[in-house]
């Protein structure tokens, strides 16, 4: 087995390059998939037959909802690669992923809510998905506020790392919880997103939407992830060849 | 004469009557949790109503959520002292298993709050309007969610270890994990007050305990692992 | 046209979720372009600092 790729991975300016050169085969994409779903959603897609026009708003916020979970996803399991395998990169993924995921938590949260005005009668309901959002920003909150309270770079990275596989081996069971909660106090009523069968052209867009919000997370990821080495190898002498 | 050999198990027990004997010495730090049980609790009645029945409704979350505080409070002493004197690099290098050492400490700070909490939750549910017939029920739901709290707030205490007033982000990394405990607990609460059965959510937080017991001293002790580096 | 920013009536709901959105899309690119941009910036004035340091 041929383990040079997997070292390669672990240096900071082979990474820095190639972040350099993906960033935009994964910004264009995302932005051409994001603009077609967005004529898709809200020009193509015929209204639903239950919430009228008002279900366009799914477009956005699935998406972000999808985003908030899979940006922890990610950052822990960049956190368990960094803290088992001793990968600075890998701390530096994770530390990226943070601010992007808490920014998309608070979009799920506000597009949640502007959704549920109207189909619900008001803007909060303690649902399930909501409640558990809800939680997971705080989760967000938490890793952020770790991470500025510890001064040592190596340790912030370490301790931040255990939080973040805790949070991930607890976001299952306190979403199980939360929907357990939920089924026994009976929220007046429930968002029907899961329905079994989607016509083509509301699908379609959604799923375009979700592919782009993915493609645009990998790109603001790659960005954030060089400016986050650059400052982490302060003292490389790399970096000078580099900023040629 | 025989050489003693220390055995995980023995130094893990050295630490937890260690941990209790300085409590016993110490008693303040032993009430005060308790105390801030009771002014929550308390509270309640003054700020909501006096009316028993309305009281009653709410009981539940104003237990757990009490305990919860409680619970949370004494947590920020559970490793500060033993940081700062140099206890806790000891503890590391005394060639220990870290874990062993991690679950004596939690297991007395559950002896020394949860416990006490949970003995105490009675006395305020009564204050509650809380028939007495519904005490077994709360006993023993705060028996098993108490020890998941103190499993809970190890891992969070060990983490902000390196933080300077480290209290607030304390509460902010623990209590969304805290949040099943809470629901499950504050669910058992509602039906032994209603007179049901409440095996359900009294085997899932039996569940959660069990978890709590196998995964947390290991992230407890690698936290604090760091937080000494 | 205006049928169609309308949005049957939802439309005070419907617009403002999509630019919440639009903001975050456009202000998680900007904040991550600016770090870029801050980090290559320190990196080169500490450059220029050692290069005047060492060459006097």
């Amino acid at each position: 087995m041929n383990w040079t790729w997997f070292h390669r991975l672990g240096s900071p300016p082979h990474i820095y390059r190639i972040a350099g050169t993906l960033t935009p085969w994964f910004a264009w994409p995302a932005g051409l998939l994001i603009v077609a779903a967005l004529y898709g959603g809200l020009v193509l897609a015929p209204p639903d037959y239950q919430q009228g026009e008002g279900f366009r708003i799914l477009y956005v916020h699935a998406p972000s909802a999808w985003l908030a979970v899979m940006i922890y996803g990610v950052m822990a399991s960049a956190a368990a690669v960094g803290l088992i395998w001793r990968m600075k990169v890998a701390h530096a993924v994770a530390a990226s992923c943070a601010g992007v995921g808490a920014w998309f938590t608070a979009v799920s949260l506000v597009t949640g809510m502007l959704w549920g005005k109207p189909m619900w009668g008001t803007y909060w309901v303690w649902d399930p998905r909501l409640t558990a959002q809800l939680i997971l920003f705080i989760l967000y909150l938490g890793y952020m506020g770790l991470r500025a309270g510890i001064d040592d770079l190596g340790r912030a990275d370490r301790a931040s790392a255990v939080l973040a596989i805790v949070g991930v081996v607890n976001i299952p069971i306190i979403r199980y919880s939360v929907e357990w909660w939920n089924s026994i106090h009976q929220a007046p009523s429930v968002m029907k997103m899961d329905r079994p069968s989607m016509p083509l052209d509301m699908l379609a867009p959604l799923l375009m939407m979700l592919l782009g919000f993915t493609l645009y997370f990998a790109a603001i990821l790659l960005v954030r992830l060089r400016a986050e080495i650059l400052r982490r190898e302060r003292t490389a002498s790399w970096i000078r060849e580099v900023l040629r | 004469m025989t050489v003693r050999r220390t055995t995980a198990f023995s130094a893990a027990g050295l630490v937890l009557t260690r941990d209790l004997r300085l409590a016993v010495r110490r008693p303040s730090q032993l009430i005060q949790p308790l105390a801030f049980f009771a002014v929550v609790a308390l509270l309640f009645p003054l700020g909501y109503t006096p009316e028993l029945g309305k009281l009653r409704a709410i009981a539940p979350g104003v237990l757990w959520v009490g305990a919860l505080l409680a619970s949370m409070l004494a947590l920020e002493s559970l490793f500060r002292e033993d940081a700062s004197d140099g206890t806790l690099e000891q503890f590391v290098v005394c060639g220990q298993p870290l874990v062993a050492l991690m679950a004596a400490k939690t297991l007395a700070h559950w002896l020394l709050t949860g416990l006490p909490l949970t003995l105490m939750a009675p006395v305020l549910g009564i204050a509650l309007g809380v028939p007495v017939e519904a005490m077994p029920g709360i006993l023993f739901s705060l028996l098993l969610g108490t020890v998941t709290l103190s499993l809970i707030g190890a891992v969070g205490a060990g983490l902000t270890l390196g933080v300077r007033r480290g209290g607030v982000l304390l509460s902010l990394l623990t209590l969304p994990l805290a949040v099943p405990v809470l629901v499950f607990g504050a669910r058992a609460t509602e039906l032994a007050i209603s007179g049901e059965s409440l095996m359900g959510p009294l085997y899932l937080l039996g569940a959660l305990a069990v978890l709590g017991i196998t995964l947390a001293p290991l992230a407890a002790a690698a936290a604090v692992r760091i937080g000494l580096e | 046209m205006s049928e169609f920013f309308a949005m049957d009536g939802y439309a005070i709901f419907l617009w403002p979720a999509y630019l919440v959105t639009l903001i975050a899309i456009l202000a998680n690119v900007m904040l991550a372009r600016r770090a870029h941009a801050e980090a290559k910036q320190e990196a080169r004035r500490r450059f220029a600092i050692e290069d005047e340091g060492s060459s006097p």
